[in-house]
């Protein structure tokens, strides 16, 4: 089963190790904001759901995207 | 041929004029079609007599263009229902005309929100049911006003010269993403929006077009299948006038 971690490293092309709860938009070079769209929609096809802009703005840091994903599946 | 078979296509203001033409068009080639507007009994009476007359699949989508938060609703409800979504007409719009000193604040916002804001919104979440299905095609209606200007109409001219804007750069970056975004600026249509104008001015109108007739709401519907069909898949960020000629 896809962790969000892993769909992160797919998505933002990184090794799963450096997936880390604070790891942050525009930390690193991979995660710019062409790379969090695409993140986005892997993370929309795996959960099956459609996120409010709000949400894909605030969507700041893994933890971050891990508190706004649990939001949809309740 | 049907051109439009297995695609889901929602047209804003739908229910009236170049949005009904449209989908009128849409529907007689197999589209599945989610109307737009804000009288929900209109819509449902359309949505059966397009069924009844070309037996192709029709959705209720009833909510205003201009209110994000209905539009955020109405594609939220659009993606729990079919997932995908392959083409946009961002056709809702007003007309409301006066001189520069004349013009109110309200009306300044009202036709903003209604024309402008509406199609960034729309865009917006519509382009991400796309991208997950692969691409798609978003279809502006602009204006020849939008493009060239006309005494009395600065702010929907304004309003319209903006979705101009947005669709040139929204077909550059949406480009990679394989979705389509073009305008189409017609001219004099024949619409209840027109002959709200008055006589005097129509016939003035008329006479300012090359081919010396007004256009027809299924002139601008022609285009629109065009450029939701595959028939249109190596054209981006054009504006396509269809105005017979017209100068302003």
């Amino acid at each position: 089963m896809k962790t969000i971690n892993d769909i992160f490293a797919e998505s933002l092309d990184i090794p799963l190790a450096d997936v880390t709860d604070d790891l942050s938009y525009q930390a690193i070079a991979q995660w710019d904001s062409t790379a969090h769209m695409v993140l986005i929609g892997a993370i929309e096809n795996h959960y099956d759901i459609m996120m409010d802009t709000d949400d894909i703005i605030d969507m700041s840091s893994v933890a971050k995207a891990k508190k706004i994903i649990k939001k949809y599946q309740q | 041929m049907k051109l439009l078979e297995n695609k889901n296509i929602i047209v804003t203001g739908s229910c009236r004029g170049i949005g009904l033409a449209t989908s009128q068009l849409f529907a007689q080639h197999g589209a599945n079609l989610w109307l737009n507007g804000r009288d929900e009994l209109a819509l449902q009476t359309l949505s059966a007599k397009l069924t009844s007359q070309f037996k192709n699949n029709n959705h209720v989508c009833c909510f205003d263009v201009s209110v994000y938060d209905q539009v955020k609703n109405g594609f939220q409800s659009l993606f729990k229902q079919c997932k995908k979504l392959d083409v946009l007409v961002n056709n809702a719009g007003i007309l409301d005309d006066a001189l520069i000193g004349m013009v109110s604040q309200k009306q300044i916002a009202h036709t903003f929100s209604t024309n402008t804001y509406s199609v960034l919104y729309c865009s917006q979440y519509a382009q991400r049911l796309m991208i997950r299905n692969g691409g798609g095609s978003i279809i502006n209606l602009a204006s020849i006003v939008g493009v060239n200007g006309n005494a009395g109409q600065s702010v929907y001219a304004a309003s319209k010269a903006a979705i101009i804007g947005a669709t040139l750069s929204l077909s550059k970056e949406l480009a990679s993403a394989n979705i389509r975004v073009n305008a189409i600026a017609p001219g004099f249509i024949d619409t209840d929006m027109a002959r709200s104008i008055g006589d005097e001015l129509y016939l003035q109108r008329v006479d300012s077009i090359a081919m010396k007739r007004v256009g027809k709401a299924q002139d601008i519907a022609n285009t629109a299948l065009y450029l939701a069909s595959d028939l249109s898949s190596y054209v981006t960020g054009q504006v396509i006038g269809v105005d017979g000629g017209m100068l302003i």
